[in-house]
């Protein structure tokens, strides 16, 4: 039989309910994110606590405030919303540091136009790039906040040189530059790429990454430098994460005291013969053990590729894109 | 009789409808735990038998430890007091207090700075602001080097929510005569409490609000917020983080001097509107920490009052009013 009158109605009801259903409980989880924007203060008013028990743990699974009360920043820990309000609202510019030295310039396209669009993404960001080769470099397309600035600097015959150089060119750079220009800076490896946004939750006085390697049974990988004749020497027992020295950052001032001080154990290491186990790394995480981070970044925001994710890790927001299982 | 047909079309629908309903819930995004039953096997306690590297203590798995601003949220167990200490003592620092002793609230004062020289600060400059109308009924008690006892007067109010209100105006204004030359931080305290156990550095930030012992794990729509839209104390419904009470609150004495200003303020609109907020000065602190986060929250342990039952999250009680 054909459609009837009782069969259009039938048709017509389901699609109202339908229609019903969805207007109220929108499939999208856009209604939970709105937020009331007061122009006079900037900053949202709406929260996203529990609406029935506040105090009620947002992440069990992970520690999420040191014993010095600095935060470690993973997915579900903090509002993007409202960080991005009060960071606004001071005017404050962010630089980014990095290297491309010899082969590593192969990365400098992926790296940028992922960190153009995902690092700190709607604020001004001035990313300073050294590079030994710096006709090389094609051009790269920045969004209208962002600058890009093409330093040329001398390449090193080992790698090791380069890396451990970094602290130096940092803190002479920021004495004659970068604290005009900027009011926060991080150092960022070459060798990466970004697939989330990292935003102004990164943005504090004194910023480490935990180190990916220290989820994995890698023991030997992050392990402090234990020879005592190093300057990057932790005694047995102490040291309270292991820091990559593929991110880190912070205020100008706590970044100038940071490389300085690195490069003067580095330095000094040199004098004695020595080379710390993992180089600046080894550096940073002395640095950071007796000057500790006021905030931490989990291993979210620097995954090494190769190694397996562990539940813990939501987000991958930037990974390595080494090949070769070298540096 | 309804046809065949008609009761099956019916019925699909109520099936979709149905099954529409269970799948959309209430609306919210759901995270899924990450995690099964057994939490602990996931749990990132940095603990390594082999090599004792990195150890630290369990965080509270109980309580919320840090804000969604990323302010930490001070719980017993959540901080190390030694690394905070001797972080801390190096930049010789003096800590202010000011605590209101108007009338019969002269009582109170003894207790509090016996209590206070105890547990509060130890091994820091404190300097104690005690705002009084009655200055001779202020006893004298004997301090420990290093902190000091200042009675500051101020005039008399005719009524208890005449002088709540007055309180902002009154730190504000001392702050600019005479403590920001004298203080790095500053907390302004109920009188009527007693401290009980250790308050450190660990409180110490910037701006610092504390959470009122009677709203801490109540739904947000209970919190006694300012609802009038008349008031300028208002939070709308569905809005707000926590409820912070007034009987705490702090920070760098910059920080104070600045928002209890814009609190006198608010407080000043809504006396021209002829209304007077439902907490008085515990409204308008809310609704200024609403739109000027703390970037330090203390937990209930550092405001406590005695008459509400203790539940399992309050491990240790720092500062409390006492009967």
């Amino acid at each position: 039989m054909g459609i009837t009158k009782l069969h259009g109605l039938a048709i017509l009801v389901t699609a109202g309910i339908t229609g019903a259903i969805w207007y109220h409980h929108p499939f999208s989880s856009a209604s939970d994110q709105e937020s009331t924007f007061s122009s006079e203060e900037g900053i949202l008013l709406k929260t996203d606590l529990n609406e029935t028990s506040p105090m009620l743990p947002r992440r069990q699974d992970v520690l999420v405030l040191t014993p010095w009360l600095a935060p470690i920043v993973w997915e579900d820990t903090f509002n993007r919303d409202i960080l991005n309000a009060q960071y606004t609202q001071k005017n404050l510019v962010t630089g980014v540091v990095t290297f491309a030295v010899k082969k590593y310039v192969q990365f400098i396209e992926g790296f940028m136009s992922s960190a153009n669009k995902y690092f700190l993404a709607g604020h001004q960001v001035n990313f300073y790039l050294f590079t030994d080769n710096p006709e090389q470099i094609s051009h790269l397309q920045m969004a209208p906040e962002n600058h890009l600035f093409v330093i040329p600097v001398r390449n090193y015959s080992q790698w090791q040189d380069i890396s451990m150089s970094r602290m130096d060119i940092i803190s002479r750079y920021i004495q004659s530059q970068f604290q005009y220009e900027v009011d926060y800076l991080y150092s960022i490896d070459i060798d990466v790429q970004l697939f989330e946004h990292i935003g102004v939750e990164i943005i504090d006085a004194l910023v480490g990454t935990i180190s990916s390697w220290q989820y994995t049974a890698h023991r030997e990988s992050k392990s402090y430098e234990t020879r005592t004749e190093s300057q990057a020497a932790i005694p047995k027992g102490e040291g309270d994460f292991y820091y990559t020295a593929s991110f880190y950052g912070g205020s100008v001032a706590e970044v100038y005291k940071l490389t300085r001080a690195c490069f003067k154990g580095i330095v000094k290491d040199r004098e004695n013969g020595i080379e710390a186990r993992w180089h600046d790394e080894s550096h940073l995480n002395k640095y950071f053990l007796y000057h500790k981070p006021t905030r931490l970044l989990s291993p979210e925001y620097c995954w090494e590729e190769e190694l397996s994710r562990p539940r813990t890790i939501q987000v991958k927001r930037m990974c390595s894109v080494r090949k070769d299982g070298k540096k | 009789m309804i046809s065949r047909k008609v009761l099956g079309s019916l019925v699909c629908l109520f099936v979709v409808t149905a099954f529409i309903w269970i799948t959309v819930g209430n609306g919210k995004v759901h995270y899924l735990p990450y995690y099964l039953p057994c939490p602990e096997i996931f749990s990132m306690k940095l603990q390594y038998t082999e090599e004792k590297l990195i150890q630290l203590f369990p965080q509270r798995q109980d309580v919320l430890t840090v804000t969604p601003w990323l302010a930490p949220i001070i719980w017993e167990g959540t901080f190390n007091s030694e690394i905070l200490d001797s972080a801390y003592r190096p930049l010789n620092l003096t800590i202010g207090v000011t605590a209101f002793a108007i009338g019969k609230y002269t009582r109170f004062v003894g207790r509090f700075l016996e209590s206070a020289e105890k547990h509060f600060m130890k091994g820091y400059q404190v300097n104690y602001y005690i705002f009084t109308d009655n200055p001779e009924t202020i006893p004298d008690v004997q301090l420990q080097p290093g902190r000091r006892f200042v009675i500051v007067p101020i005039k008399k109010y005719p009524s208890w929510q005449e002088i709540s209100v007055r309180r902002m105006e009154a730190i504000n204004k001392h702050i600019a005569e005479v403590s920001h030359r004298e203080v790095d931080y500053l907390f302004c305290l109920d009188i009527d409490m007693v401290f009980c156990n250790a308050w450190g550095p660990e409180t110490l930030g910037d701006i610092v609000a504390a959470i009122h012992p009677s709203y801490f794990n109540v739904p947000r729509s209970q919190f006694p917020y300012e609802r009038r839209s008349s008031s300028s104390a208002s939070i709308p419904d569905g809005e707000g983080d926590f409820y912070y009470g007034g009987a705490v609150f702090g920070g760098r004495v910059k920080k104070v001097y600045e928002f209890t200003k814009t609190c006198h303020m608010t407080i000043l609109t809504d006396k021209a509107n002829g209304i007077m907020a439902a907490r008085q000065e515990e409204s308008h602190l809310n609704r200024h920490f609403l739109s000027h986060k703390p970037s330090k929250v203390l937990s209930p342990e550092y405001l406590w009052d005695d008459s509400v039952p203790k539940p399992p999250e309050i491990h240790l009680i720092r500062f409390s009013i006492v009967d």
